[in-house]
């Protein structure tokens, strides 16, 4: 594989797409609400005397959570020990939502995008192998997925510590589970839930198509990522490194059987159902 | 003999119950210019992309500058460019990006980006995105990606699809720079007249296979065997006298008296008793064999040749 030409795939597609204000403009909303804006008045309004039955609600759920996840609990005040708990376990499942939306968006445009346009054509006779290009279209869709993340991530760092810092002693996010859950968590899902994605964008005849489809496939990966990231993050030892472990061998799995799906023909348009 | 740069024997590929090429065997010599004929559906454009190695044959052997796309679909794809009907280019990219994408894949320095853009003259325009380009500078930038990497063989698919005369004169052009330059040539086109003086080998194309191949002038003796002289006179009414005469095999009246002859032989002695018979002639003009008329006039021999 000649890495020059994988990423001179990858780099045409992503400056496509920022070029393309239809993308980025809602992604970035997207990314904003949920890494910004959500957060600073959550964790405004947890701070003012207005929230003391948020609080009281977040103290409940708190209470019902295992002793030793209690005891790690930080903060000299009840609306301090509910703002750390917001900030550092209920919203970890956005790092997971904010990439695979974005990452999906692009991913499933991608394959069947260069079929619609008849740019495939050219690719299907470039001295490109299959493989290069389905790298290429792979890092292409995760790059403008994790970067908003990574982005995202440090505002969101920057408004935890200013807004609970105070309240534990000090600057304290990340913290490890969040660390874990980034760099070692987050990135195999996107890569799972984009072999997916890819495949399909192969194999369906349209954008519109793609779309719905990588959807209905995403949103159970969502789901479950959703589901494994607010468990982790309680534990961001053992089980946050054998989940992202797990997560990674099938992933690799994933994107091993999904290149397979991106052929010269497919490129082409023949083949394809109802073609 | 000159070395074959494209060979295909024998080749079939279907899609489904279509079969877009048929028992195709099609010879190009290196350094020749070779033109498939034929109407839509004949299957030009798949017969390219099996010589790419963009499609795989499903039976029948390929070798494109000695490979087999099948194996070393790369290698052939790394020295050939490809002019497809409807250029397709990422229109919210310049034409700057969209060529520096083509070198990247080909291994181009910018120098060569600039010499493609100049030689089919959108310098001016590679700044602006390919998306407000109008259908001719489209494909002389499409020209331009496609000779980027000085390929050893270039393809055209119905290159002057559409397009207005000046752009049409530049793939005319370029055909003529490259084959001066001993380059391979394939074009595929169903306009007579772009392929009139420039093809060396043509190949008319009809139900997914070569009906048949030759050189231009081969083909015209041995389809258009009959000539037709164009004859004209003070009085017209005097040329009737002709119609009648033992060399003629058949007769229309268009702008003139074209009369098909048995054989140019005999030319002369038709002037000489219409001039002894009184008609003062003002014309007489052999047609030469153009394109047109050999393809019409092939198509109809294999139609005769179908039943």
């Amino acid at each position: 594989m000649r890495w020059d030409r994988v990423w001179a795939i990858a780099r045409v597609d992503l400056k496509r797409l920022f070029k393309s204000r239809d993308y980025w403009i809602p992604m970035s909303l997207l990314a904003g609400v949920f890494f910004v804006v959500m957060p600073f008045f959550m964790l405004s309004a947890m701070s003012s005397v207005s929230a003391t039955s948020l609080v009281q609600q977040i103290g409940g759920v708190l209470e019902s959570l295992p002793g030793p996840i209690q005891e790690g609990l930080q903060g000299q005040s009840p609306e301090g020990r509910a703002a750390y708990a917001f900030a550092v376990y209920l919203l970890a499942p956005i790092a997971i939502i904010v990439p695979l939306t974005i990452s999906s968006a692009v991913g499933a445009n991608t394959i069947v995008g260069e079929r619609e346009r008849g740019t495939g054509e050219f690719l299907a006779h470039s001295p490109l192998t299959e493989r290069e290009i389905y790298v290429g279209k792979l890092i292409a869709s995760v790059i403008p997925g994790y970067l908003a993340t990574v982005v995202g991530f440090a505002i969101y760092s920057l408004i935890v510590n200013l807004k609970v810092g105070p309240e534990v002693g000090g600057w304290f996010f990340p913290t490890a589970g969040w660390w874990v859950l980034i760099l070692w968590v987050v990135p195999p899902f996107i890569a799972i839930a984009l072999s997916v994605i890819l495949w399909v964008s192969a194999r369906v005849k349209s954008a519109a198509a793609a779309q719905q489809a990588s959807t209905l496939v995403t949103l159970p990966i969502i789901v479950i990522a959703y589901a494994i990231s607010s468990g982790l993050i309680f534990d961001p030892t053992r089980s946050a490194l054998a989940v992202g472990l797990v997560a990674w061998i099938i992933a690799g799995i994933g994107l091993a059987s999904g290149g397979k799906a991106v052929n010269r023909e497919r490129l082409l348009g023949i083949g394809m159902e109802g073609s | 003999m000159r070395d074959l740069v494209i060979d295909l024997d024998s080749v079939v590929r279907t899609f489904g119950a279509i079969t877009a090429v048929d028992d195709l065997t099609l010879k190009v010599p290196a350094g020749s210019v070779t033109v498939l004929l034929g109407p839509n559906g004949a299957g030009k454009t798949t017969t390219v992309r099996l010589i790419t190695g963009a499609l795989i044959a499903d039976s029948g052997t390929i070798r494109v500058l000695g490979f087999d796309p099948n194996k070393d679909g790369g290698e052939i794809r790394a020295r050939t460019g490809v002019v497809p009907p409807k250029p397709a280019m990422y229109d919210n990219l310049t034409g700057a990006d969209n060529l520096r994408f083509a070198a990247d894949l080909w291994g181009v320095n910018g120098d060569g980006i600039e010499a493609a853009a100049d030689r089919f003259d959108i310098s001016y325009a590679l700044d602006q995105d390919v998306g407000g380009y109008s259908t001719g500078m489209r494909t002389r930038l499409a020209l331009a990606r496609a000779v980027i990497h000085d390929p050893d063989v270039l393809l055209l698919d119905e290159p002057t699809a559409g397009l207005d005369p000046e752009s049409s004169r530049a793939v005319l052009d370029l055909i003529r720079e490259l084959a001066g330059r001993g380059r391979t040539i394939l074009m595929c086109t169903h306009l007579l007249h772009e392929a009139e003086g420039i093809a060396d080998q043509v190949v008319l194309m009809g139900d997914g296979t070569a009906r048949t191949a030759g050189h231009p002038a081969d083909l015209a003796a041995a389809f258009l065997e009959h000539p037709t002289v164009v004859f004209d006179a003070e009085n017209r009414d005097q040329l009737e006298k002709a119609t009648g005469h033992a060399a003629v095999i058949r007769h229309e009246w268009n702008g003139g008296l074209h009369l098909t002859l048995d054989s140019m032989e005999t030319l002369p002695d038709l002037v000489t008793e219409l001039v002894k018979s009184g008609v003062r002639l003002t014309r007489v003009e052999p047609q030469l064999p153009t394109l047109e008329h050999l393809y019409f006039e092939m198509q109809r021999a294999m139609r005769e040749e179908d039943g």
